[in-house]
């Protein structure tokens, strides 16, 4: 353990452990991002979405999203499946993910806020075409 | 990042429930998935709800398990963790009430708590002092260090209204005050961890579940009377507590937060661990200090008082663990936000530590002025098995009973002293119909005896007295006469003991005979102990219209007192140890007692 020498140091440290303990709180406002981990998403292949889900998350440092996971939708053959919830919006359902088309979602639909339309369900969004 | 925290409580009850072997294995089984980088395990201090645990949450979540075993926390692990679906009949059952599972903080009793001195009980680990920095930990002592005065930081305090959660109530400002007031010089800051109440586990929780927060709170009372030296005075029937301290004050010490030159601001501070051996005098101030110098925990009179003639005769300030747990939120929050809650004459929020006849044992804050309704009711979730409430008991051995007619009364220092009561450290026991009024003064005073440090007369031979008293009178031996001895001998012992221990110790006669007068005569008067409590007053008899002789009683009787022949009626005879085997037993309810 290094001796923490002053103010500013301290306030460095608090800034780099905050999202450690950031989900530990009723966060309503945040964006969900859901990845399905039923047996059928797990089997094609959603432990390694839900994972590159999270070090993405955690890699730009997005405070205001909350990773989560669900059973099956009914929707197996289509697994895996992602589901991005920004709070007031319609959520939208990704089919078919894999880690890459993970990158796109969360670098163009949950940060810059739109949708990634081809990766959708039926390859439209409303108010997307 | 880790998208999924697991937060196992390891406060002394879920810890004895096995909670560390929960936390080895979700290890265990993380690494296994490789899932160790991206779902973390917590253990945390205390949630409250001691009643059912082991308690695990799981959030982003927020989802609140309860009375986890082995085989559960395999299920959350295989079901929850791994796949997102929730165990739902391992789920706190308040948390599904409305249909459908809420988050913890929704559920009927958090809703109504509000948490400033448990603020991190049960959300950070209390052995990861990263994780007290990450939630603005020493922040308070680096705000004052930087940009206070000692007598800007007494006067933050002051404004906020706290009063000392030890008992007395007294202001904390105006105590800091004075021992600032003293010439510069050697100066104490002590914190009160002996928590002697019987039933009492607020300020163990703190010391469990946020350790840091009185280590950062000690810091700032020292910057502001001028002291460079502290104790904690915690009794070793705590040890999970000393330990989580004693790796706290290590930490701290190891990154700066205690010793020279703290955060670079020239201020000065250290402190030792003290060990008490659990005796209840040693909870009294004075008595504490002189534990501390190393000699009896007898009290002194005052004055003078510690502030000015404390620890090894220097000033010295004297706060009670759950005090000084509000102190770091008070710098960082305001005095006017800590004001804003509460009553007139007693500001923020009260942890109470609920026992006895309710369904949610544990640990709760509330602000101050909520009604015992409230508590009890809601928060509480009434009384198990249908039965009906007759008196809470607040304050320990200091304290008195108060009845259901003053349910509504808002609990502060000054409401509760009014109906014969007092705000105490914490401790908060709710009795149902079947409790003894007589049985429950007889209990504090029996406590009492033991506990006086022998000092003097008034205390020592009169506790005693009122003791025999009692026994007479629950055992059918009172006369009317004894009543009048009780309340006289009571104003006796509170006027002449030398310390509050002797000075409150008559509270739980003097409020029993108050509210519960009618109870007291019929034991005099009838020899009769109307909630069936006192054994000497009771006889069992075996109901000869409803008895069929199925022999059961006979069988388990532990004394062979009962006998007749099968298909026969049954007799109790003289041997009968009215242990209550037989009543439980019997399924034609044919055994009463009377
Ligand atoms: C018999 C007796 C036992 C006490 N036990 C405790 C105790 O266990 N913890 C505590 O904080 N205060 C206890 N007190 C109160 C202390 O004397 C003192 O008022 C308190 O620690 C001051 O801190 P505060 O102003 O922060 O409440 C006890 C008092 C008496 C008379």
């Amino acid at each position: 353990m290094k001796k923490i020498a002053n103010v500013e140091e301290l306030n460095a440290m608090r800034d780099k452990l905050k999202d450690k303990i950031g989900i530990r709180h009723d966060v309503p406002n945040n964006i969900q991002v859901v990845v399905g981990m039923g047996t059928c998403g797990i089997a094609a292949g959603a432990p390694a979405v839900l994972s590159a889900v999270t070090k993405e998350v955690g890699r730009l440092n997005l405070q205001n999203v909350t990773v989560a996971h669900k059973g099956c939708q009914g929707n197996c053959e289509n697994e895996p499946i992602v589901e991005v919830i920004i709070p007031g919006k319609e959520p939208v359902t990704y089919v078919n993910m894999n880690s890459q088309k993970v990158t796109k979602i969360i670098g163009e639909h949950v940060v810059g806020g739109k949708p990634v339309v081809e990766y959708s369900k039926y390859g439209r969004i409303k108010g997307f075409e | 990042m880790y998208r999924s925290h697991i937060l196992v409580c390891a406060g002394t009850n879920c810890h004895s429930g096995k909670s560390d072997k929960f936390i080895e294995y979700l290890d265990e089984k993380l690494l296994e998935h490789k899932l160790n980088e991206e779902v973390k395990v917590v253990k945390t201090g205390c949630f409250g709800l001691c009643a059912f645990g082991p308690v695990v949450v799981v959030y982003p979540e927020g989802i609140f398990y309860q009375m986890v075993d082995q085989a559960g926390i395999e299920r959350i692990f295989a079901e929850h963790v791994l796949k997102g679906r929730i165990v739902d009949d391992l789920v706190y059952e308040e948390s599904k009430k409305h249909g459908v599972i809420e988050p913890f903080e929704q559920t009927d009793f958090f809703r109504k708590q509000v948490r400033v001195a448990l603020h991190n009980c049960g959300v950070i680990d209390p052995e990861d002092i990263n994780e007290y920095i990450a939630v603005d930990g020493y922040q308070a002592l680096a705000k004052v260090l930087t940009t206070m005065t000692p007598q800007q930081v007494i006067d933050e305090i002051k404004a906020s209204g706290l009063r000392g959660r030890g008992g007395a109530g007294f202001p904390t400002g105006l105590k800091w005050s004075f021992a600032a007031a003293e010439p510069a010089g050697k100066k104490y800051i002590c914190c009160n961890a002996d928590e002697g109440d019987p039933g009492a586990f607020m300020d163990r929780s703190v010391l469990e579940g946020d350790p840091h927060v009185l280590i950062e709170a000690m810091a700032i009372a020292a910057y502001a009377v001028g002291a460079d030296e502290g104790y904690k005075y915690v009794r070793a029937e705590y040890p999970l507590a000393v330990q989580r301290f004693q790796k706290a004050l290590d930490d701290a010490r190891a990154m700066g937060f205690l010793g020279e030159n703290i955060l670079g601001t020239g201020f000065s501070f250290d402190m030792h661990v003290k060990l008490g051996a659990g005796a209840f005098v040693c909870g009294e101030e004075t008595a504490l200090l002189t534990s501390i110098e190393g000699n009896r925990g007898e009290p002194r009179p005052r004055p003078p008082f510690p502030a000015v003639k404390g620890l090894f005769g220097k000033p010295t300030v004297l706060n009670n663990v759950e005090t000084l747990a509000n102190i770091p939120r008070i710098i960082m929050e305001g005095a006017d936000w800590f004001a804003g809650m509460g009553t007139e004459t007693s500001k923020g929020t009260k942890v109470f530590a609920l026992g006895g006849n309710i369904v949610n044992v544990g640990l709760v804050e509330v602000p101050m002025g909520i009604t015992l309704r409230e508590i009890v009711e809601e928060i509480g979730g009434g009384i198990p098995s249908g039965k009906k409430f007759k008196a809470a008991q607040t304050g320990g051995p200091s304290g008195g009973c108060i009845p259901a007619k003053l349910l509504d009364t808002g609990i502060d220092y000054e409401s509760l002293a009014q109906v014969g009561s007092m705000m105490g450290s914490g401790g908060l026991i709710v009795m149902d119909e079947d409790s003894c009024m007589v049985d429950i003064a007889k209990f504090y005073l029996d406590f009492t005896v033991d506990e006086s440090c022998g000092k003097c007369a008034p205390c020592r031979i009169g506790t005693k007295q009122l003791l025999e008293i009692l026994e007479k009178i629950t055992q059918g031996q009172g006369v009317m006469e004894d009543l009048d001895t009780l309340k006289t001998l009571s104003t006796h012992i509170m006027e002449n003991s030398l310390c509050a221990l002797g000075q409150t110790a008559p509270n739980p006669v003097a409020s029993t005979l108050e509210y519960f007068w009618d109870e007291y005569v019929e034991h005099v008067v009838n020899k009769k102990c109307p909630a069936g409590m006192c054994k000497d007053l009771l006889t069992y008899t075996i109901l000869p219209d409803k008895c069929i002789g199925c022999t059961i009683c006979a069988r388990v009787c532990p004394v062979n007192a009962i006998s007749g022949k099968v298909k026969e009626i049954h007799t109790i005879d003289e041997k009968c140890i009215k242990c209550g085997v037989c009543v439980d037993k019997c399924k034609f309810d044919a055994i009463i007692k009377v």
